[in-house]
């Protein structure tokens, strides 16, 4: 079972039994500004100026006004579950002893209501209610080759 | 609507192999193909070295020209595959080939779908491990990994916007069940379901228990596309391609499920170009086989083409209503990819077909009218629309 707390993770702790699968930003350079923030526990994500509105995830172009000038902003790292699951059986060796865990799909209403997927922190028995309020706890990994950080969610 | 293809083309052949659990085949996946498309052309009575076209879907890894070549076959006139994942594309896949043989580009398509999972690799398993880039790097180091774990979500989304309950998904287990123990060619024939037995099930991933989820499975399939003139003159009855095609909601590929419309099949755009192109209203359906991954898309799938209203789900789908015999709604007639085979869904058009042909193991009473929607929550989705009369 997975059931790290937000102060477990702080301690340098993680969520699930590491590595499963390792983030690293893409080649082509589209996501660095995200995997630099991560790193100095800041959530950054793409925002057109000429749109006024957040993108996520990432693209070399906004969809909304077809602008090739994507830039970045930094935005709060809190926000509501948008939806859920519990999975309990493991489709990896390595998740074997990890179920049950959580996958949460976070909302961030301030950000044009943009979503990340992480992992909810804590009993992943207890019940979850679609429109609880969560903030970031980043789960940093920098002795792993290469380093990386996920972005896990912890109850207010 | 003038100038679609609506009637101008019709399947005229079915045929598939033994279906296997996963690694049951002992045939190599190719040879499996080899079998179906033989077997099809043999159904519709034409010399399988008159076909000059192949459609198929979801990266199938048997090419046209490979059977062009082990085949003998005089020409290749036409070789498509619908772009995707899963099994969305099954549906448009046949619907490509009526749109090469509308357009006299080819005459007669195979359209046909080739899988031995036990020698190639699995859905249901991690894939994807190591450094990832991309989409998967927003999802799979999480937990995320597999299509079940993937699309869960989204139904719980889904069911609490709507308040859909529980025993909606398990009305569409039980349906796939009830009819498989009519269909020797079912895998899970002779293995039936019940509530208790569906609701004591593990859960794989919360909202799907272990009966929500498709099998995994060796086998091949197939059918033959020819146009509706030639169809009128060969040994079985025409099945009218009436419609048929491809579609995806607005920003559905948003990376990390960023999807602006979340809890959806993504059925909303083409479900109406389908009855459009078919001049057919939702209500004219007689009989439906709606791609089973997993219960919830299927939900969604119905509502989305207009069969069932979304605030009468909880009352509507049940068991009763999806039986062959005086249901509503008859529902995956020959136990579908859940309790048939999880033929990517080819096993749904061979059965709609052959309901329109008065064929099926768990017969409708004279379908006119034979639906199919591919994979559900994927992008593109497919559907079609097969009549027994144009």
């Amino acid at each position: 079972m997975a059931n790290a707390s937000r102060a477990d993770i702080e301690a340098g702790g993680s969520y699930l039994p590491t590595p499963v699968a390792t983030p690293v930003a893409m080649a082509d350079g589209l996501d660095t500004p995200h995997y630099e923030g991560k790193e100095r526990d800041e959530l950054w994500v793409q925002y057109c100026a000429e749109c006024s509105e957040h993108q996520w995830g990432p693209e070399w172009i906004c969809h909304g006004c077809h602008s090739y000038d994507v830039g970045w902003r930094q935005v709060a790292p809190e926000g509501k579950i948008f939806s859920w699951e519990r999975i309990w059986h493991p489709v990896h060796p390595d998740l074997a002893e990890a179920v049950p865990y959580v996958v949460v799909l976070i909302e961030l209403p301030h950000a044009d209501d943009i979503r990340m997927v992480g992992n909810l922190l804590g009993d992943p028995e207890e019940e979850i209610v679609i429109g609880t309020e969560v903030e970031a706890v980043f789960e940093h990994h920098p002795d792993h080759d290469p380093p990386y950080t996920l972005v896990q969610w912890s109850r207010k | 609507m003038a100038g679609t293809m609506r009637g101008t083309t019709a399947i005229v052949g079915l045929a598939e192999t033994t279906y296997y659990k996963r690694g049951g085949a002992e045939d190599a996946e190719f040879k499996l193909g080899l079998m179906a498309v033989r077997a099809a052309a043999e159904d519709a009575g034409i010399d399988v070295r008159d076909i000059d076209g192949f459609c198929s879907y979801s990266n199938d890894r048997n090419d046209p020209t490979r059977f062009h070549t082990a085949l003998g076959l005089h020409d290749l006139k036409w070789a498509s595959m619908v772009w995707g994942g899963g099994g969305g594309g099954c549906a448009g896949a046949v619907a490509m080939a009526a749109a090469a043989v509308h357009a006299g580009i080819a005459t007669n398509v195979v359209v046909f779908r080739a899988l031995a999972q036990g020698q190639f690799g699995r859905f249901g398993a991690a894939s994807q491990t190591g450094a990832l880039q991309g989409a998967a790097a927003y999802t799979q180091p999480y937990g995320q990994m597999s299509p079940a774990q993937s699309y869960a979500m989204k139904v719980t989304r889904f069911m609490h916007d709507h308040g859909v309950e529980q025993s909606a998904l398990r009305a569409v287990s039980l349906a796939s069940y009830y009819h498989a123990q009519r269909n020797p060619r079912a895998v899970m024939y002779g293995r039936p379901l019940d509530e208790e037995k569906y609701d004591s099930s593990r859960w794989i991933v919360e909202p799907f228990h272990l009966y929500d989820c498709c099998q995994e499975n060796d086998g091949a399939a197939a059918v033959i596309v020819t146009t509706a003139e030639r169809a009128r003159d060969m040994k079985n009855k025409p099945v009218y391609i009436l419609a048929g095609g491809q579609g995806s909601q607005h920003r559905q590929s948003a990376w990390a499920h960023n999807a602006p419309d979340y809890g959806t099949s993504n059925f909303k755009n083409n479900a109406k170009s389908m009855f459009d192109m078919a001049q057919v209203k939702p209500e004219e359906v007689d009989v439906a086989q709606v791609y089973e991954n997993f219960t919830g898309g299927v939900v969604m799938s119905i509502i989305e083409h207009g069969l069932i209203p979304v605030e009468r789900a909880n009352e509507e789908f049940t068991l009763d209503n999806f039986r062959f015999d005086g249901g509503k709604l008859p529902l995956n007639t020959s136990g579908g990819n859940l309790a048939e085979c999880y033929m990517h869904g080819f096993e749904l058009i061979t059965e709609a077909a052959r309901q329109i042909r008065g064929e099926s193991t768990a017969q409708v009473d004279s379908p006119e009218i034979s639906l199919v929607a591919g994979g559900p929550m994927v992008e593109p989705t497919s559907n079609l629309l097969l009549g027994a009369q144009v």
